[in-house]
């Protein structure tokens, strides 16, 4: 039971390493800080986003210490839990704006908050960095001059996935997806690709099981009865794991070939444990197999910091962080507008390797990693993974257009 | 695609396992109802504790030995820990609240939720936690062509094996004979000379076991999770209502129909889960009024006197004047306040008018609804489709808010007033969710789960301030309006056909048709409100018709009073601030929402409303 206490130790060691890096090296950043509000769903989604909130707070401190932004200014994250609704969320987003007086806005996990806030930064013309909502709506049908997004999106994650089953046999797929905006725009984007990468596939069976009550008998059940070479899964969370556990007792993934959105992740790998199958290929993030000095540097802070490893929300909150400080220093303002100037086709040098900000879409080209899971002592990982980057897989250039028209 | 009979059966198979896991959980509600009365929110947070202290207890059993005994050796001591905790809950909560009405002791246990969720974060951290699977029932057994889990069939056998059991305790011992006979009529029992604590803390014992041993077996299919609570609740909320309130045997036949349409159901409609249980229950109560297997409820027409809105007064002078400065100070709030107090203070208003038509419904016609939200929402989602897709202006849009609202409530109005109590109030339940179903599936027409941006208000109407006066003009025509029919001859009527529906009809009022219009009445007014909130937040979403937004409603009018006309403006303020107070604190604000709603209901069993009309009772020596 080593994580029972894990997050108040977290937060106290936060808490002292703050308290260390204002007090010992104060001197190296000075100016007023810059204040930015991250509004996230930390008591909702605290799997994800306790790990990122974390590397954020590291992040701002490792920047400080070394002389801050702007010319010695200091970063300064002001959290706030987003209550997992849009309704509360533009609540706490006008907060941070109006009472915390930050610069801008930055977070959001969930889809329909993360849209809600995009709209209600774009009234009040100020820059959202939304780094964890998915959809694709952000960045296209409902996207606006002061969104801008992170993480690879639905598409890009799919893309890359239908990518590495290019030159696969397997042509009747089954889909299962749960239930809501992500699970029904990525089981989309899937149907639209996989016949671009195996010709004459086709989709022979769908589940969608409403999100976090997967019936995993009756969805296994349903899913083997049609008898498909292959199967599409975006299930995550609980979910996974039941619906990988009663697949794994019924012989479902015997012979069949596996796609898997996410599931390579830290956050949803770890419950799987000894459970984890063999040989899907999924996205996901391998954090003890990223070569590179600084991604090494980035987990051993991360490790000896926190007592845990890092989860993809750790790193997409520390690369979250080097891109704002890298903006913030090449605007050297704070007014929203040079601020979103700046960001467009942004490019900075980050623990995961260059991330461009593309101007067309605001969407940032961090990838991710896709690779096949394997379980070593009991654990799961991924093998022979390598890492997508996410320029390569961004919608085309006339559909961003015509879709961001509209 | 032929379906071979293995298939079928193998499905069926599935259905019937996750039935006796549905129906372990819902007989311990079932049993608490029927005892005491109480609509235990908490019974969700008792299966979520027992899957925890399983994923906790049993590795480390297994680690002395991998045997199948001390698995289920480990369940049945996560069981009993749970059990235990649900007395601690009766001895230091319920145990105080008895005498309170009972939509406050449903309060008090979603209070307990919400600190329950917060708890589990702080104790078992963040990340789902996976349990061992049983010894030796890990591996598929073939029936005919098909793998099927052998847990499973372990989990098939336990459904019935736990109905046994309570069939003997409820038939064989004194405990149960007594336990059937407080369900019967618990007054009569107590007069009886039975020690009715030991009663109720025996009953949430076992209550509380049944859940905890619900969520303990589940550990080798599911991982341990901080949503799981939740997602439960409802669904064995659905079981005991179809089954009929405090039916051991509805709840297992309950439970048997929805695995099956389960199971065979998503063959069919693969979305269908989201919404299933609730057509279901729908179905089942617009048929039978008192659920498959459930009896009227006996204690309705001898009860206490109702609980509700008794003689509404008229505004004393001191009260015009306290009325005055609240209009003035809402009204200066955008002089004096910066642009967020503003918008918390058009919420609150906006709040104060759902839960105010919430209230004309609950405390002054006793029909308790737990899907207000939906038509809260629906007024939105007029409203806002209206201006998104139509490209109309605010003002007409608004204008459709409370005509969409008063619809749908008279739509679905039409089948709820027909019942009675709790089943009355889960039939609001089920619409509430088939209507939410609607706007999360509908993706072309209402977005989806995303919903729908750029609900914003006309040019003139834009500012902040502008807004906020447009809202207090609008929520405070529709309070005084709602508070007028309150007054009105069709209020008075409303509270005869609440306090004795035979009386009312014998002195020849419709309570049918008075009931259908009070609910279309407080459908139009949460319409307008849930208009007026989608202007201010720019988006609608389906979590405005959910399940989370009709309890704030209802613990708003109970924070607020329900017996008090204008309690519910007041509980309204009051729920939104300790709220907004709490958030940006901590991430721990549910475990202090959820503490401050149970120290309200112990110190203010009566409301804020009502502790103030025991204050001004005392002062001016009047009757309360």
């Amino acid at each position: 039971m080593d994580s029972i206490f894990f997050g108040r130790r977290a937060l106290l060691a936060g808490g002292a390493g703050l308290a260390a890096a204002a007090a010992g090296r104060g001197a190296a950043a000075q100016g007023a800080p810059i204040r930015i509000g991250e509004l996230n769903s930390y008591s909702r989604m605290a799997a994800f986003c306790i790990p990122y909130r974390n590397a954020m707070q590291m992040a701002a401190e490792q920047i400080n210490a070394a002389g801050g932004v702007m010319g010695g200014r200091r970063l300064e994250f002001i959290f706030r839990d987003d209550g997992a609704t849009p309704g509360d969320a533009v609540r706490v987003a006008e907060e941070l704006l109006t009472r915390e007086n930050v610069s801008f806005i930055a977070g959001t996990f969930l889809s329909n908050v993360g849209l809600a806030v995009a709209d209600f930064a774009n009234q009040r013309k100020r820059l959202f960095f939304a780094t964890e909502p998915l959809s694709d709506a952000i960045t296209m049908a409902q996207g606006n001059r002061y969104t801008w997004r992170l993480r690879p999106s639905t598409f890009m994650q799919t893309r890359m996935l239908v990518e590495a089953a290019r030159g696969r046999t397997q042509k009747r797929w089954a889909i299962v997806a749960p239930n809501y905006e992500y699970g029904q725009s990525a089981a989309a984007n899937f149907k639209r690709l996989i016949g671009g990468a195996i010709p004459g596939a086709e989709i022979i069976a769908e589940q969608y099981p409403a999100l976090g009550r997967v019936d995993a008998g009756a969805t296994v059940g349903a899913l083997a009865q049609a008898r498909p070479d292959a199967i599409f899964n975006v299930l995550f969370g609980p979910d996974l794991t039941a619906f990988v556990r009663e697949g794994n007792t019924r012989g479902l993934f015997e012979r069949r070939f596996v796609l898997s959105l996410l599931t390579g992740e830290p956050e949803y790998m770890i419950p799987l444990g000894d459970e984890t199958p063999e040989g899907w290929v999924v996205t996901g993030y391998p954090w003890e197999q990223v070569e590179g000095a600084e991604h090494r540097a980035f987990v051993e802070a991360y490790r000896a910091r926190f007592n845990d490893t890092p989860r993809k929300g750790s790193l997409l909150g520390y690369v979250t962080v080097q891109v704002l400080a890298n903006m913030l220093n090449r605007a050297n303002s704070l007014d929203n507008e040079v601020l979103v100037d700046t960001l467009r086709d942004l490019r900075t040098e980050t623990v995961v390797g260059n991330v461009t900000m593309r101007g067309i879409d605001q969407q940032g080209s961090m990838g991710t990693w896709v690779g096949e899971t394997t379980q070593r002592n009991g654990q799961g990982t991924m093998r022979n993974a390598r890492y997508a980057d996410g320029a390569d897989y961004m919608f085309p250039e006339e559909e961003v257009r015509a879709a961001r028209r509209a | 695609m032929s379906v071979e009979f293995s298939f079928l059966l193998v499905q069926a198979l599935s259905g019937l396992a996750s039935a006796s896991s549905l129906f372990i959980i819902a007989s311990g509600l079932t049993l608490v109802f029927g005892v005491t009365r109480i609509v235990n929110f908490a019974h969700g947070s008792f299966y979520m504790l027992g899957a925890y202290v399983a994923v906790s207890i049993v590795p480390w059993l297994l680690q002395i030995e991998r045997s199948p005994t001390l698995f289920f050796v480990g369940v049945l001591i996560s069981a009993c820990v749970v059990g235990v905790l649900g007395v601690v809950m009766e001895i230091l909560l319920l145990r105080r609240i008895y005498k309170v009405p009972e939509l406050f002791q449903l309060l008090a246990t979603f209070g307990v939720v919400l600190m329950v969720q917060d708890a589990v974060l702080y104790f078992w951290g963040p990340l789902d936690i996976a349990g061992p699977r049983a010894p030796g029932l890990r591996h598929g057994v073939m029936i005919l062509d098909q793998r099927f889990p052998a847990y499973e069939l372990f989990l098939i056998a336990a459904g019935p094996v736990v109905l046994g059991l309570l069939w003997l305790l409820m038939h064989k011992t004194r405990f149960g004979i007594l336990l059937r006979a407080a369900t019967r009529d618990r007054d009569m029992v107590g007069a009886l000379g039975v020690n009715q604590a030991l009663l109720f803390t025996g009953t949430l014992f076992l209550g509380a076991f049944l859940a905890g041993l619900g969520g303990a077996l589940q550990i080798p299919r599911v991982s341990a999770s901080a949503q799981m609570d939740l997602s439960i609740i409802t669904e064995a909320f659905v079981v005991t209502v179809i089954g009929g309130m405090g039916s051991i045997g509805g709840a297992f036949l309950a439970a048997l129909l929805i695995g099956q349409l389960q199971a065979f159901g998503v063959l069919i409609f693969p979305k269908i889960t989201l919404v299933l249980v609730f057509l279901l229950m729908a179905l089942v109560l617009v048929v039978k009024p008192w659920g498959l297997l459930g009896r009227p409820e006996s204690t309705a027409g001898h009860t206490a006197l109702p609980e509700g809105i008794m003689q509404p007064r008229g505004f004393a002078a001191a009260e015009k004047l306290l009325l005055l400065l609240a209009v003035l100070a809402a009204a200066s709030v955008p002089i004096f306040g910066d642009t967020y107090t503003i918008k918390v203070a058009t919420e609150v208003l906006i709040f104060a008018l759902a839960a105010f038509s919430l209230n004309f419904l609950v405390g002054n016609g006793g029909i308790v609804s737990f899907g207000h939200a939906a038509y809260f929402g629906l007024g939105a989602y007029a409203s806002g489709l209206l201006v998104t897709k139509l490209g109309m202006p605010m003002e007409p849009a608004l204008i459709a808010a409370p005509l969409a609202g008063g619809f749908f409530a008279a739509l679905f109005g039409f089948f709820i007033v027909r019942l009675q109590g709790i089943y009355l109030a889960m039939l609001t339940l089920a619409f509430a969710q088939i209507a939410y179903a609607v706007c999360f599936q509908w993706v072309e027409v209402t977005g989806g789960d995303n919903g729908i941006v750029g609900v914003w208000p006309s040019t003139w109407a834009a500012s902040r301030s502008a807004y906020h006066y447009i809202v207090l003009v609008a929520a405070m025509a529709g309070i005084l309006a709602l508070r007028h029919v309150i007054y009105a001859p069709f209020g008075a009527s409303l509270r005869a056909a609440r306090d004795s529906a035979q009386r009312a009809e014998a002195i020849g009022i419709d309570v049918r048709t008075h009931r259908w219009l009070g609910f279309t009445i407080a459908g139009a007014a949460a319409g307008l409100a849930g208009g007026l909130y989608a202007f201010s937040k720019g988006s609608i979403d389906p979590t405005l018709l959910g399940i989370p937004l009709s309890v704030d409603f209802l613990a708003m009018i109970l924070l607020g009073g329900m017996q008090t006309v204008m309690g519910p403006v007041l509980g309204a303020a009051a729920f939104h601030s300790i709220k907004d107070i709490f958030m940006p604190l901590t991430d721990h604000w549910r475990f202090l929402l959820g503490a401050s709603i149970i120290a309200l209901v112990l110190i203010f069993p009566r409301g804020l409303g009502g502790a103030y009309a025991a204050l001004r009772a005392r002062f001016s020596g009047g009757a309360p």
